[in-house]
């Protein structure tokens, strides 16, 4: 393992360095040569600037939330709209949280630069269909800011009938917006679910693919089984608004209530489009880091898809005080507890593969424990709001702020921050400071407990979601929530002042800086254009016995014992490999 | 795009690579077979988000038809039969012609696949003509989703209305024009690949009017007396709506003053109310003076806003979705027809012609759920 020093006599497989015509990075240039790429590499970075310029712009929405509850009156909006103010704040944070940071975060940022790197496949199957699905994911975007300009949105992120339906504010873009990104999410779970089917190179297996990309192939189920659901719904809710078609309106015979059960059939799944990836992502960080085989890996693939599949049973508890049947709202429940069984399976086979694993503390690793230990938090308190009795008193308090906050930022976040830190070198063939890294992933960790923790407790004592102002007994609590997120945001700019330094004063990257065996560690850093040459031989993606530290040259590199050597590497006449 | 297919294929010359892809496999393939099992694998996936798309309003018409059957038969009556079966009898048709295209374009045919395509595309047309004569005679009638809904059995043909089979018709007389007077410039160009274009798509372009033909003719004789004898069946109670009046109880009038165009709250408050008292109908007896006798009746009327309404927002959405993907594949198969005279199909190439015609199947597939759905069952 990788520990000892390397075996000598025995042939040392390292790609190098690419050259500038190669590294996918500069290999064209000019701003067109990027906006019409095709390359899903260039196409996922040009979706991380995205989500990430999504993400700040929600986040500071998400400090004025905070700030203004600094006070039991509030704080920050004052005069008699001030209420309203509030609450298109925390639509708009919540709306573009959810369509446009967290749904496309992993997947289709980090997704696009990995899977098909992972599998050892030249692109995703529909290069065109990928590009689209950015376009589309922009001009959603454009709808959302365009709802922003006119006249706000106030509606939650949830746009219930029949408020919906009502409200003088924007809908209709917004839910157009959110409509357009359905399906830029349909078209990239649909062409990583053909990449992964049908682009596999000889010798990858099913069961020798990385978790990451099970995971991203139970996500892409779910993206494209889903979303249309929601496309209809949102669609249905803008014919109701332009023509009043009634469906969802008491006063045509329609019911609102059908409205949430549409909706939530889409988004209790998406709740899992968030946070597939992220458990696939976790369990590549933990066992890359652990320098350890991955436990049961197996289990973890299938409860991928097992969660996938019982997603789509539960939507129900979100609707338990909406009026359904007492037996529906039983058989919900139970269903909810089911689908907490592959996650545990999930969370015990991280914490065996770490256990007598040689853990390296680096940043990647300890934004992967701190989503451990923030990942439990939230699914248990899940299964509180599962519990009828409790989610009676519970439901649209704090407590569920709490919880799904500590599922989708403890969790996807989190790993998304892990996922990014492991793969920058990757992507772009710089090594950024670790010092730095692990005071990010600390103070982050931190301030995430700050903010939320206190927001269970409020929740419980009855502080309801969604209010501008509050009784004055809940005032502590809230202040030390607002502290939390101020020492969040100061994370979060560490974090991304330490990723931006390495840019610039960064070291260059090794082709394999954590010592992983997965295949995207085997071309160099940043990727050559065409990924691979020819297609990589495939190993197991969590034997580690063969990778070893190089000392010398601060790299790990893959050791080939003398009798396993294949022809060595030569230059091939051109026409060698005439075999299709 | 072009600097970096030019720069990829450098690179693959200088890695060695080969250089035997055919032009149609992208060079992320490694063989045809896998280009075409990717789109493949591809479209039925597509498929089936389509599928889940229109299950939506599925759901949505069966938890209606659940809650009010009596208005879907009511309602159902006003739907004209023989243009539903005509249209469902095109779009069988034209699966089959599509089924024949795709073999024309595996064996290379190509001008028997550019014919199935024109055929197909024909269809398509007249099914559109149909479906704009069934359009604008109930929008004519007021037959409207529930907020637009104007329909008076006691007047079912008002005089004064915009006439919407021109307005309809206007884009398909612009396209017709269009592609004649492509026709008629390329025969005199003597661009034959421009003919081999133009002529199909004159022939469909007209077809939408072949359509509208069609459906007048059967329109002026159709089911249109079943609806007329189901409303002189229907006991014309519209003293029913007289007794569904609000209660004048101080309370709600100080409300109905409060109500004013910005202030949605109360104003969803009243109609919240509304809504309780006319669901409690005419069981409830009420106190207050301004209530009529109440009417409790056997056979209510359904051809109200309140209730026809829903019926026709169904209606309409179901068949308006599936229009629109008409009009998409109307959009797809213009593009094969293109491709196919510029002869870019072969035997080990056919890939989009298939997938076009697994779309195009579904989307009939759907109307023949549709059509039994919304205007058989009764
Ligand atoms: C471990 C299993 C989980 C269980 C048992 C669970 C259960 C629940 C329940 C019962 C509610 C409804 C509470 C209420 O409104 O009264 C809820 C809300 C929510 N959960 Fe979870 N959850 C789980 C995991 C997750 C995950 C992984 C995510 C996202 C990554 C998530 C995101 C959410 C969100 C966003 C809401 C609130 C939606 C809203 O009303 O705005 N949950 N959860
Ligand atoms: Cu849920």
């Amino acid at each position: 393992m990788s520990a000892g020093s390397i075996p000598s006599g025995d042939q040392i497989k390292d790609p190098g360095y690419p050259t500038a015509s190669e590294n996918y990075l500069t290999n064209s240039k000019g701003a067109l040569s990027w906006l019409f790429t095709l390359d899903h590499k260039r196409i996922g970075v040009m979706y991380l600037i995205g989500v990430m310029t999504a993400f700040f712009a929600a986040g500071l929405l998400a400090l004025l939330i905070r700030l203004h509850l600094f006070r039991p009156d509030g704080a920050v909006f004052t005069g008699p709209e001030a209420n309203n103010w509030y609450n298109q704040v925390f639509t708009l944070h919540g709306a573009i949280m959810v369509f446009l940071f967290i749904i496309p975060s992993i997947p289709a940022a980090l997704g696009n630069f990995l899977v098909p790197v992972m599998l050892g496949a030249k692109d995703v199957a529909f290069p065109r269909l990928n590009l689209s699905s950015f376009y589309l994911w922009v001009f959603g975007a454009i709808f959302f800011v365009g709802a922003l300009m006119a006249s706000g949105l106030d509606t939650g992120w949830t746009f219930y009938t029949p408020y919906s339906t009502t409200t003088d504010t924007s809908v209709i873009l917004a839910t157009s917006g959110a409509f357009i990104l359905g399906f830029s999410s349909i078209f990239t779970g649909l062409n990583f679910i053909v990449t992964i089917n049908t682009m596999r190179p000889p010798g990858m297996t099913w069961f020798r693919m990385p978790l990451f990309l099970w995971a991203t192939y139970a996500t892409s189920i779910i993206q494209v089984l889903a979303t249309p659901v929601l496309g209809i719904t949102l669609l249905l809710l803008i014919a109701e608004r332009v023509m009043h078609i009634g469906i969802f309106d008491p006063e045509f015979n329609g019911d609102p209530v059908t409205f949430q059960h549409f909706f939530w059939f889409y988004s209790h799944p998406a709740v899992y489009i968030m946070i597939l990836p992220a458990f696939g992502v976790i369990s590549d960080l933990i066992s890359v880091h652990s320098h350890k085989r991955i436990f049961g890996y197996r289990f973890i693939a299938y409860s991928s898809i097992a969660i996938a599949l019982l997603g789509f049973l539960v939507w129900g508890h979100h609707m338990f005080t909406a009026g359904m049947g007492p037996m529906t709202t039983i058989i919900f429940s139970a269903l909810t507890f089911t689908v907490s069984v592959p996650s545990a399976i999930k969370v015990f086979n991280w914490l065996a593969t770490m256990y007598k694993g040689s853990i390296s503390l680096t940043t990647p690793m300890c934004f992967a424990i701190a989503f451990i230990f923030l990942f439990t938090i939230g699914g248990l308190t899940g299964l509180h709001l599962g519990t009828l009795a409790t989610d009676m008193h519970l439901h649209d308090t704090y407590f569920v702020v709490a919880h799904f906050h500590y599922v989708m930022v403890g969790g996807t976040l989190v790993s998304f921050l892990g996922a990014l830190f492991h793969w920058w070198p990757k992507m772009f063939g710089k090594m950024y400071s670790e010092t730095g890294g692990r005071l990010a992933a600390v103070i982050i960790f931190l301030g995430f407990n700050l903010t939320f923790l206190p927001q269970f407790v409020l929740g419980s004592r009855g502080m309801p979601r969604r209010y501008a102002t509050y009784d004055p007994e809940f005032q502590t609590l809230h202040q030390i929530s607002t502290i939390g997120t101020l020492l969040l945001g100061v994370g979060l700019l560490v974090a991304l002042f330490v990723l931006l330094r390495s840019l610039v004063k960064g070291e260059r990257a090794p082709a394999n800086p954590w010592g992983g065996a997965t295949l995207e560690w085997q071309c160099t850093s940043p990727p050559p254009f065409y990924n691979f040459e020819r297609p990589p031989a495939v190993g197991d993606p969590y034997d580690f016995s063969d990778i070893f530290w190089d000392t010398e040259n601060e790299r790990y590199v893959t050791v080939e014992p003398d009798r396993k050597i294949a022809p060595a590497e030569q230059p091939e006449p051109a026409h060698a490999e005439g075999t299709h | 795009m072009s600097t970096i297919e030019a720069a990829a294929e450098n690179a693959h010359d200088a890695h060695g690579h080969d250089h035997d892809h055919p032009s149609f496999l992208a060079h992320h393939f490694d063989t045809p077979e896998q280009q075409f099992d990717s789109g493949k694998l591809g479209i039925w996936l597509f498929l089936v988000t389509e599928i889940l798309f229109f299950s939506g309003m599925f759901c949505a018409y069966a938890i209606f038809r659940m809650l009010r059957p009596d208005v879907f038969e009511g309602c159902s009556q006003f739907l004209n039969t023989k243009l539903g079966a005509i249209n469902t009898g095109v779009l069988l048709f034209s699966s089959l012609t599509m089924a024949w295209a795709v073999r024309c374009s595996q064996v290379k045919q190509d001008r028997g696949l550019v014919a199935m395509l024109a055929a197909t595309l024909s269809c398509a047309m007249i099914f559109l003509g149909v479906k704009a004569i069934e359009y604008s005679h109930k929008w004519e009638m007021g037959l409207l989703p529930a907020g637009l809904y104007f329909y008076d059995p006691a007047n079912p043909h008002p005089e004064s209305h915009t006439n919407y089979l021109f307005y309809i018709c206007l884009p398909f007389m612009i396209l017709l024009g269009g592609v004649v007077a492509w026709l008629v410039v390329s025969l005199a160009t003597r661009n034959k690949f421009h003919v081999q274009c133009a002529m199909p798509l004159t022939v469909a372009a007209a077809c939408f009017f072949v359509g509208i033909g069609l459906g007048m003719v059967l329109e002026s004789g159709g089911s249109e007396h079943a609806a007329d004898e189901y409303q002189a069946h229907a006991t014309t109670e519209l003293e029913q709506t007289a007794a569904i009046q609000l209660v004048s109880s101080g309370e709600s009038e100080v409300l109905e003053s409060l109500a004013t165009e910005s202030n949605t709250g109360i104003q969803s408050e009243l109609s919240a109310r509304q809504r309780q008292l006319e669901n409690a109908g005419t069981a409830i007896v009420q106190e207050g003076d301004e209530i009529a006798g109440a009417i409790v009746s056997v056979e209510e009327n359904v051809m109200t806003q309140r209730k026809a309404g829903v019926f026709f927002s169904i209606y309409y959405c179901m068949t308006g979705v599936h229009a629109i993907h008409i009009l998409v594949g109307i959009g797809f198969l213009v593009w094969l027809l293109v491709r196919a005279v510029r002869q870019d199909f072969n035997p080990q190439y056919f890939g989009p012609v298939d997938y076009v015609g697994l779309y195009w199947h579904l989307v009939d597939l759907i109307w023949i759920y549709l059509f039994p759905l919304l205007y058989l069952i009764r």
